[in-house]
């Protein structure tokens, strides 16, 4: 789909599937797209070109009820007392009340915030009033949860109870769409990413997969013996990109050249040093997010 | 159908929940009760006694001052000096003021003298000048040659019959004064429900903006239901407050009255609220006169009360809830649109004013068409929908067509879905724009999104 706002583009000829019970990362920087991507899913907005699916069926109003949405901008009626609000947006979700008084008492008591109820929300500190809004978000049993920037405001302890609970959600077959800019977390949670920049997809795929795509050949030595050695033996199966300061244990970074296989590498070092470790060096996702948008921004520029 | 009912649920109890709704609709009647009862009351009991000492000069006014329940005039011995009067009134108690009218009143009626220590109040010195001035009067008429029952034959009271005839020839008498005050009165009550309200439209919009919960309810539910939601509900809580409002008003003033003719009725003369009233500006010194004022009084209020009942009071009670609804209807459509393109209140100002200018402007032509119901320029204002509510209703006590009631009623609907469809377009955006400065070129941008 594509969208345009009068003067600029938000999305462009932006086409994405998000497979059924798994987690999907939404990556890309500050103004990409994003959230355009992600209210046009909540029908606040609507594309001007381009159709979306949920389960094979178009799109459409009564779809509301089986999403939830967890805004970045996120926020709750201030005099409002937090049980009565709380029961309130459930409802406008489509729960009737005694669904939603049940419901909201378990997860109130599984959160350990019985003793909120009664209390106005802006007798709550930030991170509280997170909690509740998560809450909200997932009390309806969506079958697709969208989060954005779930962890902001949480202290460490709080955001792992928040993780284990999308875990938790992914177990029960929701589907889930995580934005974030928090790579750590997608390496930890996502199964699938998409990363939009300026607009357009730019990459797209599963974790594991992108992964590979982006290794580049290095390895990562520990040995015993002298740099000397080491890059005596490389030969013509790799070459030293950069090392350790001297000692008895030593370690180096090495890349594969000329096609040569890690067993033939092995093969030669063997014989001059004694390697104590290798292990291959696979991009994290932050180097990842960086080297495709500086990429893309370089074809762009050179185009 | 369902989520619009939950939300003017909402914003119906969390404003009638609020203390200062609470505050407002007991302390509104009592305020209006104030306005009724206070003045009078004033009049009646918060006034001192005036003891006042004369030294008439002119030998003409010897008994001819009369007491009344707090003016008290005391004549001294003749011969009796300025000087010694003055220390007399400073030295005892009993005296506030020496009057002192010199010889030559007749021929020169200035400088008749009140010296007093303790500032007498505005009406002991209207009442004396009353006295004198009407005494003088009399003096100078008879040295004329003209007695005192010639004058009262003369006096003649006029007061016209106004009836109206209308396309029918159904004749029906009309107390022009009666229709201004309720005219008047409805159309205030509409320009203050307008303002009131509208503004807590906007309020409420620029709220969930700024507390930023608007994203997570507008994923619920579609904005223009959010919006009529919200109309709706504060539409509501407006009508509340004007029922109780109502209900503790008549409560309130009907017990103030009780109170202030029991406070009467231990009197001689039993005295009504409109004669207190009067009675405060001028007391009418001669007992024949009050008399008269009497007999004239009771003749106005046979009127007025005649007039009350030729007034069509379900036909204006029903018009009037319906401009009540209607005005505000189409004015908080505005004012949600210019609450949701602001991203706080200081910053609503300059889109305020194409909001404030007509309901103001329309205030401003009331006083312009009471007096002038018929006219064309009234016809026109009162078909203009956002004009209407108000001047339309100050129309309807003086007599309407029944086919511009409809059309102008119509147009009032017709106004309200424009306003509201081009409202809830500009609402649309505006909720989800942070940060910028909206111009009113942008406005214009945000209509024409599809």
């Amino acid at each position: 789909m594509s969208k345009a706002y009068a003067g600029h583009v938000a999305i462009e000829d932006i086409s994405i599937s998000v497979p059924e019970g798994t987690i999907f990362g939404l990556l890309g920087p500050n103004g990409a797209g994003k959230t355009t991507f992600i209210r046009i899913i909540n029908q606040i907005t609507g594309p001007d070109t381009g159709k979306l699916w949920f389960n094979g069926e178009r799109l459409e109003e009564k779809h509301l009820g089986l999403i939830g949405y967890l805004p970045e901008e996120r926020g709750l009626y201030k005099k409002m007392k937090v049980g009565e609000q709380a029961l309130y947006l459930c409802q406008l979700k489509g729960l009737s009340k005694k669904d939603a008084l049940r419901k909201l008492k378990y997860w109130f008591e599984k959160f350990g915030i019985e003793a909120w109820w009664n209390k106005k929300v802006e007798e709550l500190s930030k991170g509280m009033a997170q909690k509740v809004q998560f809450i909200v978000t997932v009390l309806h049993e969506p079958k697709l949860l969208i989060l954005d920037e779930p962890f902001s405001g949480f202290d460490p302890i709080n955001t792992n109870l928040i993780k284990s609970e999308i875990l938790e959600l992914k177990k029960k077959g929701t589907t889930i769409i995580f934005s974030t800019h928090n790579m750590g977390s997608v390496e930890e949670l996502c199964d699938h990413i998409a990363l939009i920049n300026n607009t357009r997809v730019i990459l797209e795929g599963e974790v594991k997969e992108v992964r590979s795509r982006f290794r580049t050949q290095t390895y990562n030595i520990d040995f015993n013996g002298s740099v000397m050695q080491l890059s005596a033996s490389l030969g013509t199966y790799g070459e030293l990109i950069e090392h350790g300061p001297e000692g008895d244990h030593m370690d180096a970074t090495v890349r594969l050249v000329n096609g040569a296989t890690t067993n033939q590498l092995l093969g030669n070092i063997m014989r001059t040093v004694e390697v104590t470790g290798f292990k291959e060096i696979i991009p994290s996702m932050n180097d990842i997010f960086i080297q495709a948008v500086e990429k893309y921004n370089q074809d762009k520029v050179s185009v | 159908m369902k989520k619009i009912s939950l939300i003017i649920q909402r914003e119906y109890l969390t404003r009638v929940r609020k203390k200062s709704f609470i505050v407002m609709t007991i302390l509104g009647p009592v305020l209006m009760a104030a306005l009724f009862i206070v003045p009078v009351w004033m009049a009646m009991n918060d006034e001192d006694e005036s003891n006042i000492l004369v030294i008439d000069d002119s030998f003409l006014f010897n008994e001819r001052m009369t007491d009344t329940d707090k003016i008290h005039f005391h004549f001294p011995q003749i011969g009796t000096s300025l000087d010694s009067a003055k220390s007399q009134m400073v030295e005892s108690e009993n005296f506030d003021a020496v009057l002192f009218i010199h010889e030559k009143i007749m021929s020169t009626p200035t400088g008749i003298q009140l010296i007093y220590d303790k500032q007498p109040s505005i009406n002991v010195i209207r009442y004396i000048e009353n006295t004198i001035e009407n005494d003088i009067e009399k003096f100078k008429l008879a040295k004329s040659g003209i007695d005192q029952a010639t004058i009262e034959a003369a006096k003649t009271n006029i007061r016209l019959v106004t009836t109206k005839l209308d396309e029918v020839g159904e004749e029906s008498k009309s107390n022009t004064e009666l229709s201004m005050i309720i005219g008047m009165f409805s159309g205030i009550l509409i320009y203050m429900f307008i303002f009131l309200y509208g503004v807590q439209v906007m309020r409420g919009v620029i709220e969930e903006k700024t507390s930023r919960i608007i994203e997570v309810i507008i994923s619920s539910v579609k904005p223009f239901e959010l919006m009529m939601g919200k109309i709706l509900g504060i539409a509501l809580v407006g009508l509340t407050q004007f029922l109780l409002w109502t209900v503790l008003s008549t409560t309130l003033i009907s017990g103030g009255k009780m109170l202030v003719e029991q406070h009467f009725a231990g009197k001689e003369t039993a005295v009504s609220i409109e004669e207190a009233m009067t009675s405060s500006q001028m007391q009418m010194p001669a007992e024949a006169e009050k008399e008269v004022s009497a007999e004239l009084n009771q003749a106005a209020i046979d009127k007025v009360f005649e007039s009350i009942e030729m007034i069509n009071f379900p036909l204006i009670v029903g018009s009037f809830l319906f401009y009540f609804l209607g005005g505000y209807l189409i004015y908080s459509a505005l004012f949600a649109a210019v609450g949701s393109a602001v991203d706080n209140e200081a910053d609503s100002q300059q889109f305020m004013l194409p909001i404030t200018a007509p309901i103001i402007f329309s205030f401003v032509m009331a006083q312009v068409v009471i007096n002038n119901p018929e006219s064309s320029m009234s016809f026109w204002l009162s078909m203009i929908p956002f004009t209407s509510p108000i001047i339309m209703m100050v129309r309807i006590p003086f007599g309407v067509p029944a086919w511009e009631l409809a059309l102008s009623m119509f147009l009032l609907v017709v106004g309200f879905i424009g306003t509201t469809w081009l409202a809830g377009r500009i609402y649309r955006t505006g909720i989800l724009m942070y940060g910028k400065k909206v111009s009113y070129k942008e406005l214009w941008k945000w209509l024409r999104y599809h």
